[in-house]
């Protein structure tokens, strides 16, 4: 079990730590006493901190800087202790430590009393779903072991916790220097009944019930490994809650699709019926349906996640450089990814004086914030309150987890930031003099933008080029556009070795908005495109219109393609079926040959 | 699920998010225990198989016996195994069973930058040819790896228990313990500057006693040095021949060592303490980790 301990610095995280592992016998013989020999050398008084910070720079600052682990054990189970710096400065490294935990033990100083960091991680360590916490009120022989102390204290934390919804589950009075409490019921604190810090911890109680909440289980990848001789295609992933038996109908979201589990895929196991809560596993599906790693497979008979583009979360942010609203970034939820922009914040909230702020357009290192994100694509998560990992996320900014967040409402179903963009632009469009049925009649035809989908090297840049031959031959206004020719060019400012897929897409969106303006049959060809692709290239070009031909596979659940084309096999027949199309659809008017 | 379940599942989940993110990712296999369980995490992940290329870092000191175990695993597993080396500080004995150099010095020049060049494509890599049935010199085009997923347990000794799993390293291999990325619930850092690249830890969160467990556990070929085979010894932390000494112990079996390490008849000695570079300059094992020692 994971246990955390947090608290302001200097309040004795460290030293309590120490103390349980002493006293409980989980240190190698001899460091103890290498640890007093290095002080005695140094000249420096023995803490039992200095058993934890084994790193040269801690010692040296007597801070802890990262997130330590320790190993213990009593009878009742195995022990991780995680020591989280309470040092301002490291807040990340405090919340990596507590985001792992399963409880917390929350360090006071009862002469110092609670401090900036007392308050700041209570809030942190609810908000990242640590729901059992434990407050040690320690140095109780700096206040002369005294009740009262205690009991003032005690009142005073309660509230404050009574006010971010954390309800403690105990207060113990502790001297970690003396070890009073830690492992043994102390002798200068007979006032005090309840259980010692060791006491405590086998208390807490561990795993909960995920396996009875609704089936969630985030696609981590699709595995095929058909070079080593294997066929099985293994849905693969971690059950992040629930439980889901061989035969049992099961559906992706946001995809939509459906299949049924055929068998539980593992290594060097007995076969297996069923997979439960926090197992590592993978599955075979009865039919073969393309799905994407970031789904979420789901039971259509429990209660279903939430799908969509907009929603409010609580968010803390600990990134060097602000959140702004002008910025995209990428949302990590689940196995999910998606670009998401902050919309909107809410409120910010100093978790040091618990005050709200309704004024900020940024969120700065350290602030919390509720607010309201939009991602560019659907993607399916649950309400923090229903189900804890499909309802946090992270925002990556620059190569790094800046923030993190739980998602406490679905807002989806509004207008969605491209369609705000398209409404925008629209209202601002500035055209010409000439009309569309100015050029309409000059060019013996209508615009269009035609978009040839499939899988990548099947022939479709090819095809596209084919059609702009074909129809500049027939004195079209037609233009076909390269990937490549954007790439170097337009796109040349998107780092290359990130996709940006959505931004490339609108780009090209953009462009075809433009060149059917100009009364063109503006063609060009996209690799796997899905349907968010096809929509997002609907807006983007309106109110002009769109024509999708797809060849062989597609990843389409929604989208019905204008023409769809098992295959690419005679170029010229291909021709003439688009050309058809385009006769009937009274783009073009007659073709020849 | 028990205490090994979770930490297997959470190995298996950290080895699937780097398979998925790190486009040129390797593994490194010490050929010890605990690299060893790693690779055996591999194949639970991958149903089987290792889609990974494991990288050794071959001293040409090591004990015979870990290269026999190696190479015999490598073709039973079907693994795509290669092997580096310093070829430059052994031709030139700029060692320390040579004479010429101490033995962290030794160890940069055999492993840390054995390792460093070997992952960066500059020197030779050395494939295992499934067909040939021995190495030979790599001759694709060598992409600098940009994930290297290693054995660490955060229990070993101090340094180590810092670590992220997934550990962000610059261009020079460094780590700042100082200013490491966040990692929130299982969200890790899966993106990266181009010239850095990532260390991946899919065993921190394991102690000796769980490695052995496990091993019993799987039932893992492990190399027969960890067991006393007669004359009350053993290893108990595998190197290089000459830095590396056994330790006092009658167990024989995977069952006694478990026995050994619960009854704490071993909890006064260090389980790198028959690693003598280790004891060279105070912290020697964190200045040698600095500079990308594993």
């Amino acid at each position: 079990m994971n246990i955390v301990i947090v608290g302001h610095v200097d309040h004795g995280k460290s030293t309590v730590i120490g103390r349980l592992l002493a006293d409980t016998g989980s240190l190698p013989e001899g460091r103890l006493e290498s640890v007093k020999e290095s002080c005695r050398k140094n000249s420096k008084p023995f803490e039992y901190a200095f058993l934890l910070d084994a790193l040269k720079d801690e010692q040296a600052q007597g801070i802890t800087i990262d997130t330590a682990r320790c190993f213990f054990k009593t009878d009742a189970r195995d022990y991780i202790i995680i020591d989280a710096p309470g040092h301002i400065e490291f807040l990340k490294n405090m919340i990596s430590g507590a985001s792992r935990a399963e409880a917390a033990l929350l360090v006071i100083d009862a002469q110092e009393g609670i401090r900036e960091n007392s308050k700041r991680h209570g809030h942190m360590v609810s908000m990242l779903g640590v729901r059992q916490v434990t407050v040690l009120v320690n140095k109780m022989d700096l206040v002369g072991y005294r009740e009262a102390d205690f009991e003032a204290l005690k009142a005073e934390y309660t509230e404050y916790l009574r006010q971010i919804d954390v309800e403690p589950v105990s207060f113990i009075p502790v001297s970690a220097r003396e070890g009073d409490n830690i492992a043994d019921a102390s002798e200068h604190m007979p006032w005090y009944s309840g259980p010692t810090v060791l006491e405590q911890l086998d208390r807490f109680s561990s795993g909960g019930r995920l396996h009875e909440k609704p089936f969630r289980f985030p696609v981590q990848d699709i595995y095929k490994f058909t070079q080593s001789g294997d066929d099985r295609r293994i849905v693969a992933g971690t059950i992040a809650a629930g439980k889901v038996l061989i035969g049992e109908e099961v559906l992706f979201l946001p995809s939509g699709k459906r299949s049924v589990i055929e068998s539980i895929e593992s290594f060097n196991t007995l076969p297996k019926g069923s997979a439960v809560a926090g197992e590592a596993t993978g599955f075979t599906l009865s039919t073969q349906i393309y799905i994407r790693p970031g789904e979420i497979m789901v039971r259509p008979s429990d209660p279903q996640p939430e799908v969509g583009t907009r929603f409010r979360a609580n968010i803390f942010w600990v990134g060097r450089v602000p959140m702004s609203m002008e910025k995209e970034y990428k949302l990590k939820l689940g196995t999910a990814r998606a670009t998401v922009k902050l919309a909107e914040i809410v409120s910010t909230l100093d978790a040091s004086d618990l005050r709200y702020s309704r004024t900020k357009r940024q969120l700065d290192n350290r602030d919390v914030g509720e607010c309201i994100f939009e991602t560019t694509r659907p993607i399916a998560f649950d309400l923090a309150s229903e189900s804890e990992t499909t309802g946090r996320f992270v925002i990556v900014d620059n190569y790094e987890i800046a923030g993190g967040g739980i998602i406490l409402e679905n807002l989806s179903g509004g207008e969605s930031i491209l369609e705000r963009h398209i409404r925008e632009r629209e209202s601002h469009w500035e055209t010409g003099v000439v009309l569309t049925s100015d050029r309409e009649r000059a060019n013996r035809h209508r615009s269009k933008f035609i978009v040839i989908t499939g899988r990548p090297g099947i022939g479709k840049r090819a095809l596209a080029r084919e059609l702009e031959s074909m129809l500049f031959r027939n004195r079209c206004s037609t233009y076909y556009l390269g990937m490549a020719a954007i790439e170097h060019g337009l796109d040349a400012d998107l780092r290359l070795h990130e996709k940006n897929v959505e931004e490339r897409l609108r780009r090209i969106g953009e462009l075809a908005r433009i060149m059917t303006d100009a009364g063109m049959i503006f063609i060009t060809a996209v690799d796997d495109a899905d349907d968010y692709d096809i929509e997002a290239l609907k807006l983007l070009n309106a109110p002009n219109e769109i024509l999708v031909v797809n060849v062989g596979q597609s990843d389409f659940y929604r989208t019905r393609p204008d023409l769809h084309l098992e295959a690419l096999e005679d170029i010229a027949e291909t021709i003439d079926i688009i050309a058809d199309l385009l006769i009937s659809r009274e783009i073009i008017v007659d073709y020849q040959i | 699920m028990n205490h090994l379940d979770r930490l297997e599942a959470q190995s298996v989940y950290i080895l699937r998010e780097a398979y998925r993110e790190f486009k040129s990712l390797c593994m490194l296999w010490s050929i010890g225990k605990d690299s060893t369980v790693l690779l055996w995490l591999a194949r639970k992940a991958f149903f089987g198989h290792v889609p990974i290329p494991l990288v050794h870092i071959d001293t040409h000191y090591k004990i015979p016996e870990m290269i026999e175990y190696r190479d015999r695993i490598a073709l039973e597993w079907n693994l795509n195994m290669i092997y580096g080396e310093n070829k430059a500080a052994l031709d030139d004995k700029q060692t320390f069973p040579d004479g010429n150099v101490d033995r962290i010095a030794c160890c940069r020049h055999l492993k840390s930058e054995a390792l460093k060049r070997t992952l960066s494509g500059e020197w030779p890599r050395y494939r295992m040819n499934h067909d040939l049935k021995r190495y030979v010199a790599d001759d694709r085009k060598k992409e600098p790896y940009t994930g290297v997923i290693v054995g660490v347990r955060a229990d070993e000794e101090g340094s180590r228990s810092k670590e992220r799993y997934f550990s962000p390293r610059d261009s020079g291999n460094s780590w700042d313990v100082g200013d490491q990325p966040p990692e929130f619930w299982n969200q890790f850092k899966t993106d990266f500057a181009p010239g850095t690249h990532v260390r991946i830890h899919p065993l921190l969160d394991w102690t000796e006693l769980n490695i052995w467990e496990y091993i019993e556990r799987e039932n893992i070929p492990i190399v027969p040095l960890y067991f006393n085979q007669g004359g009350g010894t053993r290893y108990r932390s595998l190197g290089c021949a000459p830095c590396t000494n056994p330790i006092e112990s009658e167990s024989r079996t995977i069952e006694e060592i478990i026995e050994e390490l619960r009854n704490g008849s071993l909890s006064n000695v260090a389980e790198r303490s028959g690693r003598a570079q280790d004891k060279e300059d105070g912290g020697g094992l964190e200045t040698l980790r600095r500079d990308g020692y594993m």
